[in-house]
């Protein structure tokens, strides 16, 4: 059973890692998460991602959502932004591409090409 | 949308653009297998004449395009498996949004993933606003209140925290399996 004593720890255990998270040079990564997104399936992408971050233990990464850009058809589509960069943004993103998004790009800095709007046929 | 919960993650941000502090999820499932899935805010509300038009998919507060779907899918979909959809809402105070229909019915849209959905709420409103969440079934009630764990954790730590995401993961989980658990989800 989880119970509220737990937070305590992780409280403890977590205080110093948030300076780094509000740390200008932190990655972030935006998903689209207004009707069009959520249909289209960002929510299992938004929790890839924070399972990833988890996994990886990476201190300098921001996941957060906005609304609709007005280009439902590429939905779940999401912004990375590393810090100096211009933003990659990604289309139909599936939640089987997040580890490669997050081991490529964030970690790595090269963006995944075919993943992108650019490598977009349509 | 292909599941209920899918509704509730989108309805839910209308309550947080709204500026609510606190948004309340109600669910509870009958013996009859008809579930209320209710949702209350104490956002700024909406003024009768929004009220009435909101419904309607050419509504929208947005400026950059004329439509909005959310609230006028949810209020097809609640209605096609034999349910209602209310909206009350009083300027400055807030809303609440109502929608039933009957699990037994064959249009009824399944549950889907909620507590992923709730997760996805609270990690991407990680400081403001709360949740509280009260379920109920024939099985069981309880609830889950954000505003405990803030009190538990500290005001400062945002819930997109890994270690505290990976906790609230499986707290809620744990919690909504209680309630709903092979009757629900």
């Amino acid at each position: 059973m989880k119970s509220l004593a737990d937070l305590e720890a992780i409280r403890a255990r977590t205080l110093e890692n948030i300076n780094m998270r509000k740390d200008e040079n932190a990655a972030r990564v935006v998903i689209g998460m207004a009707t069009c997104g959520i249909a289209a399936g960002a929510r299992p992408v938004m929790l890839a991602f924070m399972e990833e971050i988890q996994k990886r233990n990476l201190q300098h990464v921001t996941v957060s959502q906005t609304g609709c850009i007005g280009m439902c058809r590429y939905e779940p589509m999401l912004d990375v932004i590393l810090p100096g960069q211009e933003k990659v943004t990604y289309i139909h993103v599936k939640p089987e591409m997040v580890p490669r998004i997050v081991s490529e790009h964030i970690v790595n800095g090269h963006p995944v090409e075919e993943y992108t709007i650019g490598a977009a046929k349509d | 949308m292909r599941d209920l919960s899918l509704h509730l993650l989108d309805l839910a941000q209308n309550s947080i653009t709204a500026g609510a502090s606190l948004v309340t999820v109600r669910l509870t499932l009958e013996d009859s297998g008809m579930l209320t899935m209710q949702l209350e805010d104490n956002g700024k509300g909406m003024s009768p004449e929004l009220l009435q038009r909101v419904t309607s998919p050419f509504a929208t507060t947005r400026t950059t395009r004329k439509v909005g779907l959310g609230i006028p899918m949810m209020k097809e979909n609640a209605e096609k498996a034999g349910g209602t959809f209310t909206l009350e809402s009083e300027e400055g105070k807030g809303t609440v949004l109502t929608a039933s229909m009957d699990t037994k019915n064959i249009d009824c849209l399944p549950m889907g993933d909620l507590s992923g959905t709730l997760l996805s709420l609270m990690l991407t409103n990680p400081l403001y606003p709360d949740f509280l969440i009260e379920g109920k079934s024939p099985q069981g009630e309880g609830t889950f209140d954000t505003r405990e764990v803030r009190a538990a954790l500290g005001s400062d730590i945002p819930f997109n925290e890994p270690s505290v995401a990976a906790w609230l993961k499986e707290a809620l989980d744990e919690e909504m399996k209680s309630i709903f658990g092979g009757v629900l989800i």
